[in-house]
């Protein structure tokens, strides 16, 4: 992760005797990294944090996939959404480094589990171990991207010029994960018996953990004009959901919730049992070996 | 499962390339699928701008034992070339 492009070390200032795969860019480059007068820096900060730890941690859950999905071509695809979602991870994380003094490495691996902010839904296990099977992830992974969707498509007007600009690159790849978790739900769904039973399984796994995903947090209330209040997302996304699981002849499981601690879920640092675990794995080699690259 | 999803060929065009060009084969359920798969296992180097997707079945391939009266006639028969035409500078790809 030295590299602010990752593709410098590979091509320097010169691509063109590349036949295929040229023309790479980074969608950052020339965005006015000024903080925009009024807005609380520390607040900034957190917001960055919330959606940044949403992508790196279930980028991480979709990386277990590695080598363990039902199909080649599948492994390669559910890999490159964890590294879609990696890559926002580095430019929020990044974002909320220039306000508390640490770069994104750090945030990353030295940060404690308390210290994430993250929704429930990105770090429960949906599979490959046992919470889960790839119907349980192709759940999850429906519900999330709609909804992050839906917040970026609206986070491009933010009076952050970072926030707005990270906005708008993600929008074309949440947009192709959505799409991806959209027609398998319908093929399993409209599949045979046994995978229609298995896709409404991962439904019923997953929906405890939608309605956080629509509560508006302190910090978002307070970033008005920064921030995306998520309640404005629900009928949208409700909407998306409702029409894909019609297609795919599934039901919307009932609203339940899953528990809180006090009131308290992610975006206040509280996590379920899982987090422990998966935190353990991510940050295990930084520990380690601190400072270690590839 | 892995034997029930049929093969097909992958033909991608490059941002520099004027032609689509057979890049590769992949497994998938249906041409929807084929067409994501595609773009997930062979374009994400930003190596193209339009794929097309073709069942392997539905490809009818020359014989490797048929190359000889395939392909060795037109060896010698340089005068096909266009070579006694003057070409305009300004056309290009010709």
């Amino acid at each position: 992760m030295s590299f602010d492009n990752a593709y410098e070390s590979l091509l320097g200032h010169e691509d063109s005797h590349w036949a295929f795969g040229t023309g790479f860019s980074d969608a950052l480059v020339g965005v006015n990294r000024e903080f925009p007068a009024g807005v609380d820096k520390a607040d900034l900060a957190k917001y960055c944090l919330m959606l940044g730890d949403d992508a790196l941690i279930f980028s991480q859950r979709l990386s277990e996939w590695c080598s363990r999905a039902p199909e080649l071509e599948e492994d390669i695809a559910l890999a490159n959404i964890a590294l879609d979602l990696l890559g926002q991870a580095r430019m929020l994380l990044t974002r909320a480094g220039e306000v508390l003094d640490r770069d994104e490495d750090a945030l990353a691996y030295l940060r404690d589990e308390r210290e994430f902010r993250n929704v429930h839904l990105a770090e429960i296990d949906c599979g490959p171990g046992p919470g889960g099977d790839f119907g349980t992830t192709i759940a999850r992974l429906l519900v999330f991207s709609s909804w992050r969707l839906a917040l970026f498509s609206r986070l491009r007007g933010s009076a952050d010029p970072v926030l707005a600009a990270v906005a708008a690159k993600g929008l074309k790849e949440l947009a192709y994960h959505r799409d991806h978790a959209a027609q398998w739900t319908v093929r399993l769904g409209d599949g045979t018996d046994e995978s229609h039973r298995r896709m409404q399984a991962g439904l019923e796994r997953v929906w405890p953990f939608v309605d956080e995903l629509f509560a508006t947090h302190a910090v978002e209330a307070r970033l008005a004009g920064v921030a995306v209040d998520p309640a404005s997302l629900r009928s949208e996304v409700d909407g998306v959901l409702e029409a894909v699981l019609s297609a795919a002849g599934l039901t919307r499981p009932a609203d339940t919730r899953a528990a809180r601690v006090a009131g308290m879920a992610g975006r206040d640092g509280v996590h379920t049992e899982a987090m422990g675990y998966l935190l353990a794995e991510m940050q295990h080699l930084h520990r380690s070996l601190p400072g270690a690259v590839w | 499962m892995s034997t029930s999803w049929p093969l097909w060929e992958v033909f991608v065009r490059g941002k520099r390339g004027l032609n689509h060009v057979h890049v590769g084969s992949l497994h998938a359920p249906d041409a929807e699928m084929a067409l994501r798969n595609a773009r997930d296992v062979y374009t994400r180097r930003n190596e193209g701008v339009s794929i097309w997707v073709v069942p392997a079945a539905a490809i009818t391939a020359s014989s490797p034992d048929e190359k000889d009266p395939f392909f060795a006639p037109a060896g010698d028969k340089v005068y096909r070339h266009p070579t006694f035409y003057s070409i305009p500078e300004d056309v290009p790809h010709l």
